[in-house]
């Protein structure tokens, strides 16, 4: 037997032995409420400057972008660089139309939501050019698998924002039936799929729908769109590992705005080093975008989206943007942020980049700026009011009771024709026989 | 089809074809690869190698590398993607290659695939059918050993299917593969080449003296939610799933038991005429699952049989199931609910 003394004790912590004692690093953000804000550190690159590859370039000889920003729209409100998608005016003025009726139709909902016409809402304020832009550079029939804040890319696609507001509202109107939370939209037509509510699960999904498309010889391809904290999630290394492993024409974005509710990047390992990097173990190409430059954002996913349509493989895209409002209606950011940093955030407000933008370019100006606002704000107040006309949260308007036992399978088996008949036989109990099915 | 087998004899007749569980289940997938081009089939090993079990072995080589494929040992990746290829009207059939490595996947079935068409009001279907083999027996451990099903039983919008015989199993799995809702099919591995009684001193019977390894060429279903008389009897009804119900027959043959036997096949959705039928019929109602015992999936079936069946019972629902440990290794044999415990089990429900 040892003679216990003699053997270092390596569970004494400091003091034990000569060693040094291990410190655990808890992460904590630049600023907390009432900090003064100084993002003097940050390397904002010069627009313009970053190189673009061919879209069939090797992940490791385009390592360099996955670090630094590709940006175009440069400080003099001029696109710069090979990264400019030379769009045409009037591609832009839609692009601005669409941000534009995305921020008005966030104000409306959030302001329905506390006027009590519905429990939850999610604004998208700061991080409109992440899905309007990146989207319009997608084919319309392509598939996205988005999170819950790309409310921009049913805009873009023209969804009516009746069917957007009879969801928010869960009512009669609503053609999710009234089942999800607000804002988890669906719309087949539309290629966008069902948003789940919980996190990054989309992201392997849309790897798979890729590789079904591969498989079938089809020329769709899918995006997906994640947060920066939820690419912690298991799903999120998931994707793409099957993404590199099959060559799935997929692009995988990460929207990094830089807060997931009260925890900052730095909670998803964004202390160590970029979001795009995460990109390089897997052998995917990895880009890194200024998320508030419309440009930018289009044409890295256009970028992405022609690697994959040719066959050249998966892309993920971190932008680089700032949640400037609460992660939703049920958050009180003041409790954990500095709110200085939304006036000083250094890349600016997507929606003012790209207005100035067409207005240097002497396709735009101030009088029809405001006038399309009022017209967004207009239409969206109208819109609201023919929703209303189907019903608001908790007023009686939503779909019939029985079809809450419906879809669970596409037939009902008897466990759940018993359940439903009972369900029916409570409502009769409360309200009478009146109105069995209200 | 299955009365038809009982009477059948030990030995092949000329004309009949008797195969084990692993070449029917082989089967059904080769005629569904064959039939619908939408049909996928993906998992660790069960390309070019076959499978661990050898399950689809020759399936690559028939019908290609991009139906039948190789994945990432991702378990969240392999469902994930099923969820993803159904969404754009595939019909994966994903295998994990152990019922306990399925957990990495569980968000994904249950919170995916699952409600994707509550969710979406049907615009969206994930139509898969995650194969896995499940159950002891084999000294596989604690990690190869579980039988996992009421994880899986518990979660609406979920199918979970356990076929005891080859002729099931094709059948069964062919109807899984067509059906639109997500499907668990649990393959007792330990009667994949043989109907293994639960006297593991004993040799073990190949598939090929049993009547129910008769198995036709070609497409046939067996309707999901049908149980199966396994036999008719009096004194009892035994309510069993996968290897239960071969040890199950063994004890009563043993004990010359009267017993009506129903293999339930289908757990969700469960066939509940038959259950109340023959419970109320024989008065008395054994169940037996490998599984472990506290919520499994003997509970529901023990608490239904008592809501549906109690002023017909003459003696209380009696439950043979696994202990709730681990599934431990040098005494599995100690573990698994064998002739012992169900003998035992019988003798008290029948003395009362």
């Amino acid at each position: 037997m040892a003679d216990r003394a003699d053997t270092p004790n390596t569970r004494d912590g400091a003091g034990g032995d000569n060693r040094p004692a291990l410190a655990l690093h808890v992460p904590e953000p630049r600023s907390r409420p009432g900090d003064p804000v100084n993002f003097s550190d940050f390397t904002i690159s010069e627009a313009g400057v970053q190189p673009r590859p061919d879209e069939s370039a090797k992940p490791e000889d385009m390592k360099d972008l996955a670090f630094d920003l590709v940006r175009v729209l440069g400080d003099d409100n001029k696109a710069h660089g090979p990264w400019d998608p030379k769009l045409d005016p009037e591609t832009l003025r839609t692009m601005l139309g669409h941000m534009a009726m995305v921020r008005a139709f966030d104000e409306r909902m959030f302001r329905g939501q506390r006027q009590g016409k519905t429990s939850f809402y999610m604004k998208c304020t700061g991080e409109e050019a992440t899905s309007v832009a990146a989207s319009m550079a997608l084919a319309s029939d392509d598939m996205v698998f988005p999170s819950y804040r790309q409310q921009g890319i049913l805009i873009a696609r023209g969804y009516p924002l009746i069917e957007m507001i009879n969801q928010i509202y869960s009512n009669k109107g609503d053609k999710l039936k009234g089942r999800q939370l607000p804002i988890m939209y669906s719309s087949r037509e539309h290629s966008f799929f069902s948003i789940s509510g919980n996190l990054a699960t989309q992201t392997p999904q849309a790897v798979g729908w890729a590789m079904a498309s591969a498989i079938k010889g089809d020329s769709r391809i899918a995006a997906t769109w994640v947060g920066e904290g939820s690419t912690a999630e298991g799903d999120f290394h998931s994707a793409c590992t099957f993404a590199t492993v099959y060559n799935a024409p997929v692009i995988l974005n990460v929207i990094n705005n830089q807060w997931a509710i009260s925890s900052f990047s730095g909670f998803a390992g964004g202390e160590r080093t970029t979001f795009a990097a995460r990109a390089l173990g897997y052998g995917l190409a990895g880009l890194r975008v200024d998320g508030n430059d419309a440009l930018a954002c289009y044409a890295a996913q256009q970028w992405a989206a022609n690697r994959a349509r040719a066959n050249h493989g998966p892309t993920l895209i971190e932008y680089f943007t700032y949640r400037a409002e609460g992660h939703s209606t049920s958050d009180d950011p003041s409790g954990y942020r500095s709110a200085q940093e939304r006036e000083e955030w250094p890349l600016g407000d997507p929606v003012m980049r790209l207005k100035n933008h067409l207005i240097a370019i002497g396709e735009w100006d101030e009088d029809r700026q405001v006038a399309m606002d009022k017209a967004c704000a207009e239409e969206v107040k109208a819109t609201t009011k023919e929703a209303e006309k189907n019903g608001i949260l908790g007023h009686g308007l939503h779909h019939p009771f029985r079809t809450m036992f419906e879809d669970v399978f596409e037939d009902l088996p008897w466990h759940l024709k018993e359940q439903a008949e009972q369900a029916t036989h409570e409502r009769i109990t409360k309200f009478g026989s009146e109105r069995p099915d209200a | 089809m299955s009365t038809e087998t009982q009477i059948a004899s030990e030995a092949e007749a000329p004309g009949e074809r008797r195969i084990n569980m692993i070449e029917a289940i082989n089967e059904a997938l080769d005629v569904m690869l064959t039939r619908d081009d939408n049909v996928v089939v993906m998992g660790e090993d069960i390309g070019y190698f076959g499978g661990v079990f050898r399950c689809t072995a020759g399936l690559q080589a028939k019908h290609g590398k991009t139906r039948v494929f190789d994945t990432p040992i991702n378990e969240c990746g392999i469902i994930g993607a099923a969820v993803g290829m159904g969404a754009y009207g595939l019909r994966p059939v994903p295998e994990i290659q152990f019922a306990d490595y399925i957990y990495p996947g569980l968000d994904q079935l249950i919170s995916e695939a699952a409600r994707l068409r509550y969710r979406s009001a049907s615009e969206y279907i994930a139509p898969m059918t995650v194969r896995s083999p499940f159950g002891g027996g084999i000294f596989g451990g604690q990690t190869h050993s579980q039988s996992p099903e009421s994880l899986f039983t518990h979660v609406a919008g979920l199918k979970t299917v356990i076929p005891a015989t080859p002729y099931d199993a094709k059948g069964l799995l062919i109807s899984c593969i067509e059906d639109n809702d997500p499907v668990v099919f649990f393959e007792p591995k330990r009667i994949y080449n043989g109907p293994f009684t639960g006297f593991y001193d004993k040799p073990v019977e190949p598939w090929k003296k049993h009547p129910d390894a008769i198995v036709p060429e070609g497409y046939y279903k067996i309707p999901l939610g049908k149980a199966r008389h396994v036999s008719e009897g009096e004194a009892l009804t035994v309510l069993a799933y996968g290897t239960m119900v071969h040890v199950a027959e063994a004890v009563c043959r043993e004990k010359g038991v009267d017993a009506e036997i129903l293999d339930l096949r289908t757990l969700v959705p469960l066939d509940i005429e038959a259950i109340e039928a023959s419970v109320e019929k024989t008065g008395r109602c054994l169940i037996v699952h490998e599984a472990t015992r506290t919520s499994g999936f003997g509970a529901e079936l023990s608490a239904l049989v008592t809501e549906r069946c109690f002023y017909h019972l003459e003696a209380p629902v009696e439950r043979v199931t696994g202990f709730d440990t681990p599934y431990p290794h040098s005494l599995e044999w100690a573990y698994f609910p064998g002739p012992v415990r169900i003998g035992e089990a019988i003798d008290k429900i029948l003395k009362d």
